[in-house]
């Protein structure tokens, strides 16, 4: 009965998805709103103001670079929980060691 | 955590070279070809990951130690934040290219200012950090 229910909401999902998709507008068509303005000023322009011949890099680290150091920060956050996480790991576990140690001098 | 293999030896020790200076080449073309901080940052920082799969993480420890990886990974970042700084301190936008860098000439190594800046200060950090997180994940040998 739940498997019934769960596919019968996925086709829902589905159709609807698809729908959405059938509106979209075609690739590559002219008019599209994707082919605005921006796309010109960087073909036409982005040589002479950044003064970079890769297109690509001069988007990623000139007009949006603000955009890049979201990118960096989450590179940061990701290696930042990744040393909280496995170090205070190996952190326990070496003053369980010790601690293990010190007991058997005890005795 | 090392393999004891002499094929894996033998190859690293030969290629290795090459793919460090791929990775430069990448981060320091950026401007001219395809390439950028990004993906040269990995290739640098999967050479580092080969090295000491096959030469054992205390001999990388040698080279580039952990510590020195960390601080890496702060400082990328904290140079690029600098450099949108710069931009504001001299009464532009943050992240300003043209007036605060001088630009250069179209096609030279050193132009295009911020961008190729920028680009080795991501390449640090992405390096540092695939180093740092196969360090972190492999290396409790450590200390």
């Amino acid at each position: 009965m739940k498997q019934t229910i769960a596919i019968f909401l996925l086709v829902l999902i589905g159709i609807g998805l698809l729908n959405i998709i059938s509106e979209m507008p075609k690739f590559g068509e002219k008019g599209n709103p994707a082919q605005n303005e921006i796309y010109e000023r960087y073909t036409e322009k982005s040589q002479k103001e950044t003064g970079s011949l890769n297109m690509v890099s001069a988007i990623i680290t000139d007009y949006r670079a603000f955009d890049t150091l979201g990118e960096a920060t989450v590179l940061f956050a990701t290696i930042a929980a990744i040393y909280a996480t496995l170090m205070s790991a190996v952190a326990h576990k070496k003053r369980d060691n010790n601690r293990n140690k010190k007991h058997g001098d005890d005795q | 955590m090392k393999f004891a293999d002499d094929i894996v030896n033998t190859v690293t020790r030969i290629i290795l070279p090459f793919i460090m200076l791929f990775g430069f080449y990448l981060i320091f073309q950026v401007h001219l070809s395809p390439g950028g901080g990004f993906s040269g940052g990995t290739v640098i920082g999967s050479g580092f990951v080969l090295f000491s799969l096959s030469f054992g993480i205390s001999v990388q420890e040698k080279k580039l130690s952990h510590r020195t990886s960390a601080l890496l990974e702060s400082y990328g970042g904290l140079l690029y934040i600098f450099l949108g700084l710069l931009g504001v301190l001299t009464g532009y936008n943050f992240l300003t290219n043209n007036p605060v860098f001088p630009l250069g000439k179209p096609g030279n190594l050193f132009s295009s200012g911020l961008v190729l800046i920028v680009n080795i200060g991501l390449g640090i950090k992405v390096a540092s950090t695939i180093i740092t997180l196969f360090d972190s994940l492999g290396g409790e040998d450590l200390e």
